[in-house]
């Protein structure tokens, strides 16, 4: 039994991670029915930051607590602006065009992000220092470090803080409006340029809260970090239901364990192919996801 | 809902195939080396001379990987003539162009053998060495590589005349394993691998010697994704193995990451890996995690007396800096011809029976051949972090 909860909680770890950025990911396809291929590459770009910060921040002395909270913080500010700046670059100018333009364009800017970071920064791989402290766990250290509860705890309080926003503020409410129909949105005076802008900002400071805390919680970072992050949080979002965003917290969690737990009763040989076996699955009986609401026709 | 069963169905038929396709997997198939044990007559060498036959990639794409043997050949063949050739008998070097293409190797050989050559240093490539060996095998003609790394030239036992001066990808895994049976002791291990060619050749030669040892029992054998966010499922599934120690075949990301999180679960399991992981690169990542990891790596030949003659040799003759493969070559041209010294006689069975027995001084170190054919004393060192640097243990 215990081995079972190894497991569960080394799954938990890692969906919680897949589900931070799957967020991101849900929430522009819920706007502007777009896959941001990018994304991935944002939450990358969100772990450097942080890394420089933490650099810099270390040889001035400051205390691990308060580096923590500075690193990650510049690293949500600078990830929301690649974010924002992404969206403006390389979505905005095709809104109109057929769905496949800014498609390409997504991965044209991943891979600009990637090689641009490679170029800027180094193509090894970095140590990345801890900067999650060290909590007393007593018997659940065995389970789960101090790091996995941080990543968990992190999870939890950033998506429920996102739901309360989009449930509760003028803001979210304008969201949900432009999810639902933009069109109209439009039309009862909501400023669509500007939610989609806040989308774009949010998915990219969630995916920065995750990229720091897997490097930190793994201790290294490189450019290519975002590329199988982001395909299995965008793996994720699918299975819980594209657009939805608890679908896309679920979907994280459920890939989490199902990678786990393969690689703890099967083989982690068989992690991926079980992983996308479930996707499979899900997609033949619940073609939406877990918790997509299926398109309805609108007359 | 009639198609969904139907794709369902068509998919668990893809999983079963999937299942049996991995059991196959595992039946090598068992060649069937043509071996003619009915020797025909030895090439009788020309009176008073020795002909060191040269084959490798002399044009071609891959011709920077075999001019250096034919540089290093004519070296030593140079060195030996100056001081009154081999027993008295002058060495002549005659080379012969393969291109590294094993149609081209066959012909290549051919050649040498109706030449009558004595020896032969080459080939250069693994397919084409694998490809000329039967027609040295049959004409009873000793041939050393210096670059031909593949296991099963040796291994198979089916080219009795094959020596090799360069370790093959196998000889880390070796060495590894003897490291972990007699010097740490270790009864249960835990052989992790990236699934790459090199990573998971490598664990699957581990795996191979620890069962052939029966000291010891590979309690667990698996491969991880290079690039995941985290391992910490294969690193619980270690631990509750009761593995102890750890074998990883890859490249050093991944260790880094796993001997992290092994760490960081207070697991002080030895861990041990390859020369993918005998990288600095590997102790900046993983930090004071580094600590104790053991990993195998080249071992250091440039401290070598022969090394620095052999190189300047090659400066003083040629003009420049040897290219790829230049001392294992210089070292296998002259491992054959003190063989010939030792053995005075130039018959294939007296070399090589010098070969197995007397060492010889060369860059690579002082050497002979194992019953196989490979050299022993030739290759890689276990190294370990000590103080945030690899050393290199004796």
């Amino acid at each position: 039994m215990d081995y079972f909860f190894e497991l569960f909680f080394s799954g938990l770890t890692r969906g919680s991670i897949y589900a931070l950025i799957a967020v991101g990911y849900t929430m522009v396809y819920g706007i502007i029915e777009l896959i941001n291929f990018a994304h991935g590459e944002i939450y990358m770009i969100g772990a450097f930051t942080a890394l420089v910060v933490a650099g810099v921040l270390t040889a001035l002395g400051f205390p691990a607590l308060a580096i923590l909270a500075i690193a990650l913080a510049a690293a949500i500010v600078w990830s929301a602006a690649y974010g924002f700046t992404v969206e403006k670059i390389a979505y905005k100018p095709l809104r109109g065009a057929p769905r496949l333009s800014p498609l390409i364009s997504a991965i044209g800017m991943s891979i600009f992000l990637q090689n641009y970071v490679m170029l800027a920064q180094t193509p090894d791989f970095l140590p990345f220092p801890r900067l999650m402290p060290e909590l007393p766990l007593g018997p659940l250290q065995s389970y789960i470090g101090s790091s996995g509860v941080f990543i968990i705890l992190a999870t939890a309080v950033s998506c429920a803080g996102l739901t309360l926003f989009i449930k509760f503020t003028r803001m979210g409410k304008a969201m949900r409006a432009t999810a639902q129909n933009s069109k109209m949105a439009m039309l009862v005076g909501v400023n669509v340029d500007r939610v989609i802008s806040l989308t774009f900002i949010i998915g990219s400071a969630l995916a920065a809260v995750g990229g720091v805390l897997i490097a930190s919680h793994v201790g290294q970072i490189n450019f290519m970090i975002g590329f199988l992050a982001g395909l299995k949080a965008f793996t994720a979002a699918v299975l819980g239901g594209i657009g939805s965003i608890p679908g896309a917290m679920l979907g994280g969690l459920v890939l989490g364990w199902t990678e786990s737990f393969a690689t703890g009763y099967v083989s982690s040989d068989y992690e991926d192919v079980f992983a996308f076996l479930l996707l499979v699955l899900i997609l033949i009986f619940r073609p939406s996801g877990i918790l997509g609401k299926p398109p309805t026709q609108k007359v | 809902m009639k198609g969904k069963w139907t794709a369902l169905a068509l998919f668990l038929a893809m999983s079963l195939f999937l299942v049996a396709g991995c059991a196959q997997e595992k039946k090598e198939e068992k060649k069937e080396a043509a071996k003619t044990e009915q020797a025909a007559p030895a090439a009788a060498p020309a009176a008073g001379k020795i002909i060191l036959g040269v084959a490798g990639a002399h044009s071609g794409d891959l011709a920077s990987y075999g001019l250096p043997t034919l540089n290093a050949a004519k070296l030593v063949a140079a060195d030996y003539n100056a001081k009154g050739g081999v027993n008295g008998m002058q060495v002549e070097v005659v080379p012969q162009d393969d291109q590294c293409k094993p149609e081209m190797a066959t012909n290549a050989a051919t050649k040498l053998v109706s030449d009558k050559v004595t020896l032969v240093l080459g080939h250069i490539c693994s397919g084409a060495t694998k490809a000329a060996l039967p027609i040295y095998t049959e004409s009873k003609i000793v041939c050393m590589s210096p670059s031909a790394t593949n296991p099963a030239l040796t291994q198979s036992g089916d080219y009795p005349v094959f020596f090799r001066t360069i370790a093959s990808d196998d000889a880390q895994a070796a060495l590894e394993v003897k490291f972990v049976l007699e010097t740490l002791g270790l009864k249960k291990l835990a052989i992790i691998h990236d699934k790459g060619d090199y990573g998971k050749g490598f664990a699957e030669y581990a795996q191979k010697f620890i069962t052939e040892s029966g000291k010891a029992e590979v309690v667990l054998f698996e491969g991880v994704t290079p690039g995941a966010v985290d391992y910490s499922a294969v690193v619980q599934k270690i631990k509750s193995s009761g593995a102890d120690g750890v074998i990883y075949g890859g490249y050093h990301p991944e260790a880094s990451k796993i001997v992290t999180q092994m760490r960081k679960k207070d697991m002080k399991t030895p861990f041990l890996s390859d020369d993918g992981v005998k990288d600095d690169t590997f102790i900046k990542v993983a930090g004071e995690f580094a600590e104790g990891v053991y990993a195998t790596g080249p071992r250091d030949i440039s401290k070598n007396p022969m090394y620095a003659q052999a190189l300047e040799a090659h400066k003083k003759t040629f003009g420049s800096d040897p290219g790829a493969f230049f001392f294992e070559a210089y070292s296998a041209a002259q491992a054959l011809l003190n063989a010939i010294d030792k053995a005075k006689s130039t018959k294939y069975d007296d070399i090589v029976k010098a070969l197995h027995t007397e060492y010889v001084e060369t860059p690579v170190g002082k050497i002979k051949f194992d019953a196989r054919g490979d050299a022993e004393g030739v290759g890689f060192a276990i190294y370990q972090v000590q103080g945030g640097k690899y050393v290199e243990l004796k």
